[in-house]
């Protein structure tokens, strides 16, 4: 009973609290002033770019990390313990490394930067670099969920179908998808959560211009560097939020669909 | 060779390869690239820099410490989460991956106002001269937040998985439950550790947004390797912001392989323990 009295001792101070400062640090001057933060202009463009970037990065991790799965899962070939450590590489990069390179790629000094700027096309300090720097840094979360799975799942259903004369595309959307569709949801979850979460990779290709590419977490430090406390930790209520919603709808995933959702090691203990 | 029934090989490697390329890779290349060009005398004078050494120190150093810490402390919580039957259990299980879901800028500011002097628990820690934010030991704070997950996450399959005969057996021949589990259990979980500890590092190592924040960022005491390449970056030294990226990433794959080195020989001494 002492360890669970002190493990949760632990989880309330580290992790509970400092959810409870944020809401309490954004409603100290009353509702009102937290209103009028929420309200103004440069908080809705940010919720808004914030949505943006997202709506773009995820769909394309998606379809990357069911590809990416796909021939993992259903295939030998050589190198494919490389190609998985590959896709596992921005996790271990620093989220400050993956907005770099893109400066470096696509910056004033960069190796296109010449060609863009005579083309005049801007991607550094404008939006395709904060959407080029979330697609690094949530690159592995749907391919992540989706290799494990596949493989223990197996590929007689999916040969099954041919067998049946099902086409390559009838086979994937009336066998595989349906297969795969919680860990799919699950995966799009992380990769959503960080993709509107990410601070560091994108606060180094923004540039901080104020309406235009501050994404919500840019945002919240800005205010911050600013003084404007209530302003920051009212824009963090909003992603305390979204953290909030994520945890939630994943413990019920992970609750209703558990089974579905990890792979079964094969032959277990 | 068996003819191949499923469909799409081609296709989706091709398709996955193209992406992974253009996306990782050659931004990557460019990274290497650009840090190449400031040579090796460069290079030598850049990680002669008291300061860049110092950043550097305190990432790694700090992960380090970090991660060690997370493994004390994941090692309780997954333990007692796995084990034991409470109220609030599942809530406390879904809590532990807040600092996934939660931004790392929130986190910062978060951290921040509970321990900075006049926060909620600083003001009180202050009281007994301890002081965590703008200062090293808010660094580490910050850094065992972000990595937290990942220690408990990885052992708690593994925990549940544990064959309890070994435990019966052992306490049936005399052992009593601390030493079942220092001499029984914990060799068992060493490689899962080992696995916990190098996610945990590889995160707080690079970890930038929740540290900033707290860190008070002063040079040669509490900057940390990131921040001091978004300094470069804003003085427009992009060769030298390439280069320090460069060291990092060696340095993180350095770390990471040596883990794994060290998980398959401890692997193999679990295994043989069985």
């Amino acid at each position: 009973m002492l360890l669970v009295l002190a493990a949760t001792a632990f989880l309330t101070i580290f992790l509970a609290l400092p959810l409870a400062v944020v809401f309490a640090e954004a409603f100290r001057q009353g509702l009102r002033a937290y209103l009028s933060a929420i309200g103004q202009r440069e908080v809705l463009s940010a919720i808004r770019l914030t949505l943006l970037v997202a709506a773009i990065s995820v769909p394309l991790n998606v379809v990357f990390g069911v590809a990416a799965a796909w021939a993992i899962a259903r295939f030998e070939f050589r190198g494919k313990a490389l190609l998985g450590a590959f896709i596992d590489l921005p996790f271990s990069v620093s989220p400050v490394i993956s907005g770099l390179v893109y400066v470096l790629l696509f910056g004033a000094q960069g190796w296109f930067g010449h060609w863009l700027e005579l083309h005049d096309v801007k991607i550094i300090f404008a939006v395709p670099g904060l959407v080029l720097a979330t697609i690094f840094i949530t690159l592995p979360f749907v391919a992540r969920e989706l290799i494990p799975l596949m493989q223990s799942q197996g590929r007689d259903e999916e040969e099954a179908a041919r067998v049946l004369g099902a086409g390559g595309w009838q086979m994937f959307f009336r066998v595989t998808l349906p297969n795969i569709r919680w860990a799919l949801l699950y995966g799009v979850l992380l990769c959503n959560a960080r993709a509107m979460g990410e601070f560091g990779a994108v606060s180094v290709v923004s540039g901080h211009i104020r309406g235009l590419t501050t994404t919500m977490p840019l945002e919240v430090e800005m205010r911050y560097n600013e003084y404007d406390y209530v302003g920051a930790f009212a824009v963090a209520t909003l992603l305390a939020l979204l953290a909030l919603a994520t945890l939630a709808i994943k413990a019920l995933l992970e609750w209703r669909y558990g089974d579905e959702i990890a792979a079964h090691a094969p032959g277990g203990h | 060779m068996r003819r191949r029934i499923l469909p799409g090989f081609g296709l989706s490697l091709g398709y996955a390869l193209t992406y992974l390329g253009l996306i990782v890779l050659l931004p990557l290349v460019a990274l290497a690239w650009k840090a190449s060009g400031i040579g090796i005398t460069g290079m030598l004078h850049l990680l002669s820099s008291p300061r860049t050494l110092a950043a550097l120190k305190l990432s790694f150093g700090g992960a380090m410490l970090a991660a060690s810490i997370n493994v004390c402390f994941g090692l309780l919580v997954a333990w007692v989460l796995v084990r034991y039957r409470f109220p609030g259990r599942r809530l406390f299980d879904a809590l532990v991956d807040l600092p996934f879901a939660l931004p790392t800028a929130v986190a910062g500011i978060a951290l921040t106002a509970l321990y900075a002097p006049n926060g909620w628990l600083g003001r009180w820690l202050m009281q007994w001269g301890i002081k965590i934010a703008y200062a090293p030991p808010g660094v580490i704070l910050a850094m065992v937040f972000v990595g937290f997950p990942f220690v408990v996450r990885t052992l708690q399959p593994v925990l549940e998985s544990l064959d309890r005969d070994v435990e019966e057996a052992a306490e049936s021949l005399g052992a009593s439950h601390v030493q079942t589990f220092i001499r029984v259990i914990l060799p068992m979980l060493v490689p899962t550790l080992m696995t916990g500890f190098a996610l945990a590092l590889a995160r707080a190592a690079g970890e930038y947004g929740s540290v900033i924040f707290i860190a008070g960022n002063i040079p040669m005491r509490s900057e940390i390797a990131p921040l001091l390449i978004v300094e470069k970056l804003e003085e427009f030294d992009y060769a030298g912001a390439a280069a320090l990226g460069t060291v990092m990433l060696l340095a993180s794959f350095a770390l990471l392989i040596l883990i794994a080195v060290l998980q398959r020989w401890s692997g193999r001494w679990a295994e043989q323990l069985e």
